[in-house]
């Protein structure tokens, strides 16, 4: 009886110096309450989603047997993978214009600023303190019937009546968004050339490269985390984004994201809605995949 | 800039820098234009120089009351999101952890899904567990959304001090509790007021979430949303929109006031 109580004193005190000699018990433990917030908030409704994908709407109630019927829905109706195609489209197209846009900037702010480069940060990041939904609707002030470009090119006599082509399509939904998100692909890019080693540059230029090889073949692969953070930064959110084509997209500017939405407003079919949501994670995440691995047999070519 | 290039003949870094930075100000520097502008109609021409509507957004009750929520919800999501931010935060950096890439791209999760599908897992998984939604459930969804961005940010300021500091302490007799409050928390301060001041204000803008995640109490972008369909309502709203834009300013620079401070500590105790 009593060896048996000195023995589990042992093994509980045994378990205690475990616990506290190992690293990794003891930073698990600290990292327990994320985890587990992170689990019942992120792992579990991704879940129900999917399950949720395999039932049916029956009115208020849910149909809960298996059935893959919302997915045979999103391949027979072209409509759901046409606009899926074209909100892919929309978002490669705003992460280039962002990226290109912003590398640049950024690589002003690294390597020209010398004093104050938290000021030009500072800087960039000023409109963005403007509410999300504000900076959309801003672009509707901009491009509208009596916005700032319609005025002003009838202000300078360039045209007699306002444009109506400027609003209400793709390309308005492009523009807002590379606007909406600029700041979000130059601090990474601005990071990752900040850390760039400058002795690496010299180098460079010391054993003969010119300053254009030298950015190709030393600044540009260094900098290549950050343009992919950025493009992931960008690329990921924007593919589902709804309010921007409800406020300037109009009907042509339609994307999955206003589909999925309708799905649990209007047209309630939470399931469907779920199938398309499924479908919309899996194409994003084939493309990111095909994304980093073209970009990572970039780098090991150049480099 | 280039100190032996003359300010009229910028380089062509300068002048694309310009151009960007115009196109980025432009369309938002509108807005406050036309929250002075005497006609309800955002549209030009201009109709003359007015108050009325920074007074009908001090008059408008469902106005403030949105800002109240957005205010109570981002208060209590910065602080919750900032104390998981930073216990995960320590757990990765102080500790060798097995799978540490799994874990901090678990975490990282929320910052790589498109907002609305978030959105609709949440909403779904709250209406099977038949918890009514209120303003909680956006505060949960923001908790989510925050906590990535609180550890980056901590990360960043605790792999930036020396471990000896809490060693020292530890040999000098201070408990495990005692070191992280005399020693650890002074100097990862600054990164805990920036990790409050981030996640205050994505919570306080985000939309999407709450627009799914909340029944009758919307917050300020939700109000926002609904405004954008009255045209008589959204001067208000862009008065509204200045005036929090000049308070941000006002906190930025605190928030620089306070991190230069912290600096100015490092640099006295040595680092």
């Amino acid at each position: 009886m009593s060896r048996s109580a000195t023995s589990s004193k042992t093994v509980g005190l045994a378990i205690r110096r475990r616990f506290l000699a190992s690293e990794a018990l003891r930073g698990f433990s600290l990292l327990s309450p994320t985890l587990l917030a992170m689990v019942f908030g992120l792992a579990m409704p991704l879940l129900v989603l999917f399950t949720l994908s395999f039932w049916l709407q029956d009115y208020v109630d849910f149909i809960k047997t298996f059935s893959w019927k919302n997915y045979s829905d999103f391949f027979a109706k072209p409509i759901y993978g046409m606009i899926l195609i074209k909100s892919i489209k929309i978002s490669g197209m705003v992460t280039l214009a962002t990226v290109l846009l912003a590398y640049p900037m950024a690589y002003f702010i690294a390597f020209r600023i010398k004093a104050n480069k938290l000021v030009w940060l500072i800087l960039i990041t000023v409109p963005f303190w403007t509410s999300y939904l504000l900076r959309v609707f801003a672009w509707k002030v901009m491009l509208g019937y009596n916005g700032v470009v319609n005025s002003g090119l009838k202000s300078i006599g360039l045209i007699s009546e306002p444009l109506e082509f400027l609003l209400y399509n793709p390309t308005a939904v492009t523009l807002t968004l590379a606007h909406a998100w600029a700041a979000f692909a130059i601090l990474p890019i601005y990071v990752s050339l900040e850390k760039i080693d400058r002795s690496l540059l010299e180098a460079a230029r010391d054993l003969g490269e010119n300053a254009f090889m030298t950015f190709v073949r030393v600044t540009l692969p260094l900098s290549m985390p950050g343009v992919i953070a950025a493009s992931l930064l960008v690329f990921i959110p924007t593919v589902g984004d709804y309010v921007t084509p409800s406020l300037v997209g109009g009907p042509s500017g339609i994307m999955i994201g206003n589909i999925i939405q309708s799905m649990f407003g209007k047209a309630f079919n939470w399931p469907l809605g779920a199938a398309i949501s499924v479908m919309v994670m899996l194409t994003v995440t084939a493309m990111v995949c095909v994304f980093l691995w073209g970009t990572h047999r970039f780098r090991r070519r150049v480099a | 800039m280039n100190a032996n290039r003359p300010w009229w003949r910028p380089d062509g870094f300068t002048v694309y820098a310009v151009i960007y930075l115009t196109f980025i100000y432009l369309p938002v520097l509108f807005l406050p234009l036309f929250s002075f502008n005497k006609s309800k109609y955002i549209a030009f021409p201009l109709k003359g120089f007015t108050l009325q509507w920074y007074q009908k957004m001090i008059n408008t009750p469902d106005l403030l009351e949105a800002l109240m929520n957005s205010v109570k919800v981002g208060v209590a999501v910065a602080i919750l999101s900032t104390m998981f931010g930073l216990l995960a935060a320590k757990a990765v950096t102080r500790y060798r952890i097995p799978g540490r890439g799994a874990v901090m791209g678990f975490i990282m999760v929320p910052l790589v899904i498109p907002g609305i599908i978030l959105a609709i897992s949440l909403l779904i998984l709250i209406s099977q567990l038949d918890i009514p939604l209120s303003l909680w459930t956006v505060g949960f969804a923001h908790m989510l959304l925050c906590t990535p961005f609180a550890m980056l940010v901590l990360i960043s300021r605790m792999e930036g001090f020396d471990r000896c500091l809490e060693e020292a302490a530890l040999d000098l007799g201070e408990n495990a509790w005692m070191t992280f409050w005399r020693v650890t928390f002074p100097i990862v301060l600054p990164g805990i007021v920036a990790s409050l001041l981030l996640t205050f204000t994505i919570s306080f803008d985000e939309f999407v979430l709450a627009f799914f995640l909340t029944s009758t109490d919307p917050t300020l972008p939700i109000y926002i949303w609904s405004s954008l369909r009255f045209p008589t309502k959204i001067p208000a709203v862009l008065a509204l929109g200045a005036s929090i834009f000049v308070i941000s300013f006002f906190v930025v620079a605190f928030a620089e006031w306070f991190r230069r401070r912290g600096v100015k500590t490092d640099s006295t105790s040595g680092f």
